[in-house]
């Protein structure tokens, strides 16, 4: 298949030097099965990310990655296998959800950013409350993510007078704040319209670029060819095939595979 | 014919507008004779204004401020049309007060002023944070003065707090989820066991007090205002409770919470009244001396809680998934998550279905009428009973009517204030 992929890519070189994959495991999940009612929405899940991974997951809609991802900090409820997060096994023990939580980030399709707050007391609320950090701290830590995702100057604002592409860099700098191990991305740009698809993807490879372990559900296939380090299709509740960026695209082993890449590649 | 190309060579300079597009002459056209049949519709309305006011008015205007009773003012009258406002000039003081003794009235005064001090810091941002101290300690205030005796019985009671905080503290670490309800049954415990004997062991130890004010007693707004403000501030709380236990997980939690909310919105306050006066004297052990006031209070308040509920219930359903997820998210827990995240935002789109409540629970403290407590309309019987003004209603009606209404449309501005200042969604 021919480069580019079609996407919004970027158009600067990645620096590569600190994305790096460890050994240690952040995030095991073993023999995992999920169900609505009676409909089995997630079917014999395996999968480990080390430290430092950039995962892109795809595949047609309703198969299941939403899930998956909310799984892993318990947004869903798994009823058997297990899924270890950097190290602590998710179980109904409240304790356990809630440490899991504040070291995992997650940014939303729609952000869900808290509109009554400002920008900025939507950063400090979790470190203040969860981590107990002192409010001077936590303005200052928020103020330095802001910068990173580029808009100290919104810090006042409140999020409905922000663009859409100004929420999704605040919803990710707002779960920096809490000083993640791991960040999980559900589309997080689909909701976006292309311009600012862009500054969100920017944010995004600025984070990988630092090292951070990220899983990312995304159609962005620019962003999975340039900066994922793995790319999971799944369909029907199942991951259906894993493989490197470059071999996944040009020889996808599956048919689905194949009929999902040709589909959603003319569509760009 | 118009040239399809242009160059302006000269920029306008802006002028007024043309007459008739600004002021009242532009209001008038705009909101009263907008059209023949909106101009024909204004002028029949101000015939009506008129003629109403040519009715009612010599009625104020020869009202009679100044007579000892209802006979006194006809004869002054002469015949003509008038009210006789003097039996508000004569009553007015018990229509506020009731029986309360006339030498003691500084103290009813005293805590009705203290109360806007205790809430300005709680509706005003503007108002330091720090007054809350006093807010918190105002009912025990306000219960010494209003009913005297030693004070020792409120500050015990305002003990409570304190067995509360302590019990939530303890079980935190253990059971982080039960703690809220242990720091609410706590003081529930205290009053109820403790609060009694502690208090008598101290008022006999050390005498201190005001002298005591019975409920027999209390009367007019007085009255009003105790068990309205009581239960308004009590059935907020109350009802965020029964709605978070409406939706709570916990099945039992959740089939209490519909049951109370379900029983006490089907039955009407008139019924829960007489509970109150009447019924609970048979449960209640003998000798037991359960205040008829608090007893109402607890009922008017109950009821408001079981209303005020399901309006937050409505505003809780306007808070989308998503904002729990990002808390969830986050890693705050249940209680914190409500706190700073749901409930600000539910309580603003519920502002004006609580409020509604509130009027509503303020003007219903007038049914405790039927169970022997005088309220103003109480008292206005009363003053009825009395020879020298046999035969007055409407000039009493209306002066209660005003007053309510002063209330009622004070709270309605605030509201309404409020909805502006937290505006912040932009939408
Ligand atoms: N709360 C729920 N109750 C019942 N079924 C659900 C629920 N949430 C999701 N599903 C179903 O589970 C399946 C997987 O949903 P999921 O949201 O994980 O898909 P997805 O891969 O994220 O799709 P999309 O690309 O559209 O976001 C879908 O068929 C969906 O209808
Ligand atoms: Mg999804």
């Amino acid at each position: 298949m021919a480069e580019p992929l079609g996407d919004t890519t970027v158009d600067r070189a990645i620096d590569r030097s600190r994305m790096t994959v460890g050994s240690e495991e952040a995030i095991r999940i073993a023999a995992m099965n999920k169900w609505y009612g009676s409909f089995h929405v997630l079917r014999d899940i395996n999968m480990t990310v080390f430290r430092g991974e950039r995962i892109v997951v795809c595949g047609p809609s309703g198969s299941g990655k939403s899930t998956l991802i909310r799984c892993i900090n318990r947004l869903e409820e798994h009823q058997s296998g297990r899924i270890t997060v950097d190290g602590t096994e998710l179980t109904s023990d409240l304790k356990n959800i809630d440490r899991v939580r504040s070291d995992v980030g997650m940014v939303f399709q729609h952000f869900n950013l808290f509109p009554h707050l400002t920008i900025l007391e939507n950063c400090t609320l979790a470190p203040i409350w969860v981590r107990k950090v002192p409010r001077r701290e936590a303005e200052e830590t928020a103020m330095h993510f802001l910068a990173k995702v580029k808009i100290p100057e919104q810090a006042q604002k409140y999020p409905g007078q922000l663009s859409g592409g100004q929420q999704q860099r605040v919803a990710i700098a707002r779960s920096l704040c809490m000083k993640p191990k791991i960040m999980l991305f559900d589309e997080p740009t689909s909701a976006l319209d292309p311009e600012m698809i862009k500054e969100v993807l920017d944010t995004m490879i600025a984070l990988a670029e630092e090292g951070m372990t990220m899983l990312v559900v995304t159609h962005e296939m620019g962003f999975a060819r340039q900066v994922a380090n793995r790319v999971i299709f799944m369909d029907q509740g199942q991951i259906v095939e894993q493989n490197e960026p470059g071999p996944f695209f040009s020889h996808p082993q599956s048919e689905r595979t194949k009929l999902f890449l040709s589909q959603i590649l003319r569509d760009h | 014919m118009e040239e399809s190309r242009f160059v302006r060579t000269e920029m306008l300079a802006p002028q007024a507008p043309p007459l008739g597009e600004i002021g009242w002459i532009r209001w008038l056209r705009d909101n009263l004779f907008s059209s023949w049949l909106n101009g024909a519709l204004t002028l029949l309305a101000g015939a009506a204004v008129v003629w109403l006011a040519a009715g009612i008015g010599p009625w104020f205007a020869n009202a009679v401020w100044n007579a000892g009773s209802l006979a006194e003012c006809r004869e002054i009258l002469a015949g003509a049309e008038g009210a006789c406002f003097a039996v508000i000039h004569d009553r007015w003081l018990q229509l506020l007060f009731g029986f309360y003794p006339d030498t003691l009235y500084w103290r009813p005064t005293l805590a009705f002023l203290l109360l806007f001090v205790a809430l300005a810091p709680a509706l005003f941002p503007a108002v330091p944070r720090r007054l809350l101290w006093f807010t918190a300690v105002y009912p025990g205030l306000a219960y010494l003065l209003l009913w005297g005796g030693t004070i020792w019985g409120p500050l015990v009671a305002l003990a409570g707090v304190p067995v509360g905080v302590a019990a939530f503290l303890a079980l935190r670490p253990a059971l982080p989820l039960l703690a809220p309800a242990a720091g609410l049954v706590a003081p529930v415990l205290w009053w109820l066991l403790a609060a009694g004997p502690v208090a008598g062991l101290l008022a006999a130890a050390l005498p201190w007090g005001l002298a005591p004010v019975g409920s027999a007693k209390f009367g007019g707004f007085m009255l009003s205002i105790i068990i309205g403000i009581t239960g308004i501030a009590v059935s907020l709380p109350l009802g965020i409770l029964l709605a978070l236990g409406r939706k709570s997980d916990l099945f039992l939690v959740k089939t209490i919470c519909v049951g109370f909310i379900e029983f006490i919105r089907g039955v009407p306050l008139i019924t829960l009244l007489f509970t109150a006066s009447l019924l609970l004297n048979y449960f209640l052990p003998p000798g037991t001396d359960f205040d008829i006031i608090l007893r109402v209070v607890i009922m008017v308040t109950l009821f408001a809680a079981a209303y005020m509920a399901e309006v937050i219930r409505g505003g809780l359903a306007a808070i989308p998934r998503g904002q729990y997820e990002a808390a969830d998210s986050l890693g705050l827990d249940y209680w914190k998550a409500m706190r700073l995240i749901v409930l600000p935002q539910a309580l603003k789109v519920a502002i004006p279905g609580i409020v509604n409540t509130f009027i509503g629970l303020f003007k219903d403290t007038t049914l405790v009428v039927f169970i022997g407590l005088l309220d103003p309309i109480g008292l206005s019987t009363a003053i009825r009973a009395n020879t020298d003004w046999n035969g007055i209603y409407w000039e009493l009606f209306l002066f209660i009517g005003a007053m309510f209404f002063v209330f009622c449309f004070l709270m309605s501005r605030y509201s309404m204030h409020l909805e502006r200042r937290l505006k912040t969604d932009h939408r």
